[in-house]
């Protein structure tokens, strides 16, 4: 049995665990952005005990290893909130969960390194703190944040295979089972390891892209 | 405190301009104290502008003048004190803090000018979220106070491509596009090279004779011998000394004014 | 059976047990992962274009290939090339190769930000081009080094959790066989998560007055 024909009987196969894999990531980012932002505006401005709160927050997701974090919300957390979620989910909600834990604190890096006038000039013109947030803080503080943050890609995409543990069919997984059945191994997992390594490239190059195009002339790492 | 020359004929502020008719104060402060921590910066402050007069105010560094201004438009909040905008108290004013703040207009020594706008963005952002203008109107507006600074060929210009002197004078056109009643500047040459200081105050000098009411914290006494209505001269905490430049720069009242204002011999020779 | 004696009886020892592997697989990996990312980083720096280029390509695939995938690659892989490792062992060295590859980025980055003054200064007195490296580049930079390596020595303890894929019965393992039999999984991982916590944190801490130990008055990190 040749490689050749081996990768292309189960190419299929192989891109429905791709497409899985890139599920992961892409709702794990989203959780990861969506509570992360807004976790880190309030370590910024909000209330003592909101910030406190957070802190533990990050401590407690970003000093568990994933796969136990995995464990933990697929046999103990959720079955015990009364929730059957599918491997897929509980997976993504645990890197999503993570991510925001990292990104909360890469936001507020990010948004700490403004320069205090900015805020001071805003409210000068009259703007609310809110207004000044939106319109000021957050557009610069979002470019700053952006070499940090597509650091979370790589980490994510190479975490989702962790996902194995729980069962899901990501490309990992579905490797694994190529291997068990055709008994061919180092090829398919090179294979498998190219597979990653192509992706994380395609990623970075698209965060790459993003960032060229919304740069700003003298404005970044280094500036104000 | 007010001077002991301040007899009535230059007690009314008439210096060498002679820029209003009425007698109506604009902004009145009242007993301004601050406390940092232990350090009582400011210790019972309190002085009235009239309409379209240039108040400058000179003194060592540290003694409080720019704490004063912030004050004003509440930046600060004082621990004791009153500031009225004509008849409305802007000190304990609430969520109206916002109309005040587009009525007092203030420019900073650092200028702080929103690094993600180009020159125009900066001067019309404050129209389109705080004013609520249409697009059209606040880009109108905007060019027009970019123009009146001179700085209307670099509309499209970031501020890290601006050199400090156009950088100060684009923050100056962003206080104007407010329509403000007065306007406060924090050392606004400051930071500038000497160079670059003459054009900002240039037009700074323009805006005065125009009839715009300026609170002016400088070192920059040759501006203030020639542009001021009132110099108020402030050492820890406190107002010293209060008087029209001839006086005041000339002829001081106190032993510590002249003292201070000696230091400034060559600069303040009379000019024009 | 109650809990009392569920978690001194049962629990305590199964973890305890797991913590030893844990201890076992960082204390065997870390001094050798710091090593080759020394070594790794020095190839990529000042050897020449081949062995550069094969430092660069290194740090491209382990940083590329999810670090479990590696593991399978070295303990299931390796046999049909004629390579069997046990598992304990493959662990160790996929965290080796791993934490090296993330080390060596850190301290070629801190090799970089050493200023030229320092190198030139150094040839002008007479000394090799490795005893430069030696005495003055590797000195500064490691210190500077310090934040990125302590956070992938960190990453080094709570990835170790992986060597249980390769069944290998450190902590997290241990846990889940106590949990699966016990059907006492929140409680369990608590106490694993608790365990970790305490490593990561005690650790952060050890890092911090280690920087102040090593610390030069004047050198900005």
């Amino acid at each position: 049995m040749d490689v050749t024909s081996i990768l292309a009987e189960w190419t299929p196969y192989l891109i429905g665990g791709i497409s899985l894999t890139l599920g992961l990531v892409a709702i794990a980012l989203g959780i990861g952005v969506a509570l992360g932002l807004p976790f880190a505006l309030v370590q910024v401005y909000g209330p003592r005990p909101a910030k406190a709160a957070i802190s533990a927050y990050a401590w407690f997701f970003r000093g568990l290893p994933v796969l136990v974090l995995l464990f933990l919300f697929y046999f103990g957390i959720f079955p015990a909130m009364g929730l059957d979620l599918p491997a897929f989910f509980v997976g993504a909600a645990v890197l999503g969960l993570r991510g925001a834990a990292y990104q909360s604190q890469i936001f507020r890096g990010a948004i700490q390194s403004i320069n205090e006038g900015q805020m001071i000039a805003a409210l000068s013109l009259g703007m609310t703190r809110l207004t000044a947030i939106k319109s000021i803080i957050l557009p610069q503080s979002l470019r700053i944040a952006l070499p940090g943050w597509s650091n979370e890609y790589p980490e994510i995409l190479t975490d989702s295979a962790i996902c194995y543990a729980i069962g899901v069919a990501e490309l990992l997984t579905r490797t694994s089972q190529i291997v068990a059945v055709t008994y061919v191994t180092m090829p398919i997992y090179l294979c498998c390891a190219l597979i990653f390594i192509l992706l994380n490239y395609a990623g970075m190059r698209v965060i790459h892209v993003v960032e060229k195009r919304v740069a700003i002339p003298g404005f970044g790492a280094g500036a104000g | 405190m007010w001077s002991k020359k301040e007899l009535p004929s230059r007690a009314s502020g008439q210096g060498q301009d002679s820029p209003m008719k009425d007698d109506a104060f604009v902004l009145r402060v009242e007993d301004i104290h601050k406390k940092f921590g232990t350090n009582e910066v400011l210790k019972g402050v309190s002085f009235n502008v009239r309409k379209g007069e240039t108040i400058v105010f000179i003194g060592p560094s540290g003694t409080g003048k720019s704490t004063l201004l912030r004050c004003i438009n509440q930046l600060t909040i004082p621990e004791k004190g009153r500031v009225w905008l004509h008849d409305d108290e802007v000190t304990n004013s609430g969520p109206k803090i916002s109309y005040f703040r587009q009525k007092i207009g203030m420019v900073f020594q650092n200028f702080y000018l929103f690094d993600h706008l180009t020159a125009v963005r900066n001067v019309e952002i404050a129209l389109l979220k705080v004013k609520k203008m249409d697009p059209e109107s606040a880009r109108r507006k905007a060019l027009y106070e970019l123009e009146q600074v001179g700085m209307k060929g670099w509309a499209d210009h970031y501020p890290a491509e601006l050199s400090g002197g156009q950088a100060q004078r684009v923050s100056i056109a962003r206080a104007l596009a407010m329509d403000p009643e007065v306007i406060l500047f924090d050392e606004p040459t400051s930071a500038l090279d000497p160079e670059l200081t003459r054009e900002v105050l240039e037009v700074m000098k323009k805006l005065a004779k125009s009839g715009m009411t300026m609170l002016v914290v400088s070192h920059e006494m040759g501006f203030a011998a020639s542009v001021a209505n009132q110099i108020i001269f402030m050492e820890n905490g406190n107002i010293v000394e209060q008087g029209p430049p001839d006086a005041l720069l000339y002829d001081p009242a106190y032993v510590r004014t002249r003292k201070f204002v000696g230091q400034f011999a060559d600069l303040t020779q009379r000019k024009d | 059976m109650e809990p009392a004696g569920f978690i001194t009886d049962i629990l305590i020892p199964a973890l305890s047990q797991g913590l030893v592997v844990t201890l076992q697989l960082i204390v065997l990996s870390a001094p050798f992962g710091l090593l080759l990312g020394i070594g790794i980083s020095l190839g990529r720096q000042y050897g020449g274009k081949n062995l550069s280029n094969i430092c660069k390509l290194y740090v491209i695939f382990i940083k590329g290939c999810p670090l479990l995938l590696l593991l399978f690659i070295l303990y299931f892989g390796l046999p049909s090339v004629g390579i069997t490792l046990t598992a304990f062992a493959a662990s160790v060295i996929g965290f080796i190769l791993c934490n090296a590859a993330y080390n060596s980025e850190y301290i070629r980055g801190a090799i970089l930000s050493v200023k030229d003054g320092q190198t030139i200064a150094a040839q002008a007195l007479g000394m090799t081009k490795w005893q430069v490296i030696r005495e003055v580049v590797l000195p500064q930079a490691l210190r500077r080094a310090i934040p990125g390596l302590s956070n992938e020595f960190i990453y080094l303890i709570k990835y170790s959790s992986l060597a249980y894929m390769l069944t290998v019965i450190e902590l997290s393992g241990a846990g889940k066989l106590v949990a699966t039999k016990y059907f006492a999984y929140n409680e369990v991982f608590i106490a694993v998560g608790i365990v970790y916590l305490a490593l990561v944190t005690f650790t952060t801490v050890a890092v911090h007055y280690l920087e102040k130990r090593v610390a030069v008055p004047g050198m900005i990190h």
